[in-house]
């Protein structure tokens, strides 16, 4: 049984390793991978599924 | 309250906002741009029953169009995309600013960069290159030299977009190694802080030092203006301190303390993250409050509109 406070396992798409996120983590959410660093992106949670998240574009920010 | 979050990316910025929320019992949809279409009539996104939609896209583009766009609709956006037809353009933003008598350092714009290099040369140097669109500090340029104008400016022409044309060149403000950003909600500041840094850019983003700030009545009157000039909503105001000439034995200059600021931008998809942990301030709770109110608003407007309907 899991609850509202158990982390979240994913599997890092770059490595195949499997990664912790938090148990609280969002869909659209960007998580650092633990692995090498880079940003992905949570794209489901039922599963959960993450992919690289995309590079920053020119007209991001404020 | 039913509330829709338009979003590409969740922030911890926007995470805060989503568990401030929800704390409250509020129904939230969150809205994928990158996944919905708009059309002249109506969208893919599910916005017909929201209350209030806030915008916290991370592009600026899809910004302006998803407002835009969910306004022509009739669902209550903020920010209002006429506030972000202003924020997001540092010409429309200089010129707003102006416009309304608020102090912002001198600004001008030229087309060419035969044109732009006069415009430099009669600042002087240092003066200062931004791109008209973006953010976080990225490709401001400080010119020190005219050789180093005369390559950005190629550069520009040669390998930009053609917005990197519109060559916006300002005043270097010699400012005390800091800068201040004020959230304000319509005009009414939530929390500020200054940002320190050794670099001439002083943004969160860049890595500046972040501490809690407290507003002057100088500095409370040019938030309160700078947010009406540019059509109110929840904006990120930044000022620097100027009026202080240099110090006999250092040199320095800019004016820490002075009392006396020059604004030179407002934000309108402000990241609050760095100011819910610079100050003591609960960043959210504010905001939620603030958008509460909005949508209270805005209900009332929507029954005032029905009304002025069913006597025509």
């Amino acid at each position: 049984m899991t609850t509202d406070t158990d982390p979240v396992m994913a599997e890092d798409p770059i490595t195949g390793e499997e990664i912790e996120l938090p148990a609280d983590v969002e869909v659209g959410e960007i998580i650092d991978s633990p692995v090498t660093g880079t940003e992905l992106e949570v794209i489901s949670l039922d599963p959960v599924v993450l992919e690289e998240a995309p590079e920053l574009e020119e007209d991001w920010g404020e | 309250m039913q509330v829709g979050i338009l979003y590409s990316r969740i922030r911890k910025d926007e995470k805060l906002l989503l568990g401030e929320l929800r704390e409250r019992g509020h129904e939230v949809t969150k809205i994928d741009v990158r996944k919905e279409r708009f059309g002249l009539e109506s969208t893919t996104a599910d916005v017909g029953d929201l209350d209030l939609v806030v915008d916290r896209c991370l592009s600026t583009s899809r910004s302006l169009y998803a407002t835009k766009f969910l306004d022509s609709y009739g669902v209550p956006v903020v920010n209002a995309p006429e506030t972000g037809d202003v924020c997001a353009d540092k010409a429309k933003n200089s010129l707003a600013l102006a416009e309304a008598d608020i102090p912002t350092p001198a600004t001008e714009i030229a087309f060419t960069k035969e044109a732009a290099m006069e415009a430099i040369e009669e600042f002087g140097y240092p003066c200062v290159l931004k791109p008209v669109v973006g953010s976080w500090g990225r490709l401001m340029a400080k010119i020190d030299t005219r050789s180093a104008a005369e390559a950005i400016l190629e550069h520009k022409e040669t390998l930009g977009h053609y917005e990197h044309k519109v060559f916006y060149i300002q005043e270097f403000v010699d400012k005390p190694g800091r800068d201040i950003r004020v959230l304000a909600v319509d005009g009414e500041p939530v929390a500020a802080m200054t940002r320190s840094s050794d670099h001439w850019l002083t943004n969160a983003a860049k890595g500046g030092e972040t501490t809690s700030f407290d507003l002057d009545d100088r500095a409370l009157d040019l938030v309160e203006r700078a947010s009406e000039a540019v059509g109110g909503g929840m904006l990120g105001v930044d000022l620097m301190e100027v009026g202080v000439e240099p110090e006999a034995d250092t040199g320095e200059t800019g004016g820490t303390g002075s009392g006396e600021y020059t604004v030179h931008e407002v934000n309108h998809t402000v990241e609050f993250k760095a100011l819910d942990s610079a100050t003591d301030v609960d960043v959210p709770a504010k905001v939620v409050d603030w958008l509460e109110a909005k949508a209270t608003a805005a209900a009332g407007d929507g029954a005032a509109d029905d009304t002025a309907e069913a006597h025509t």
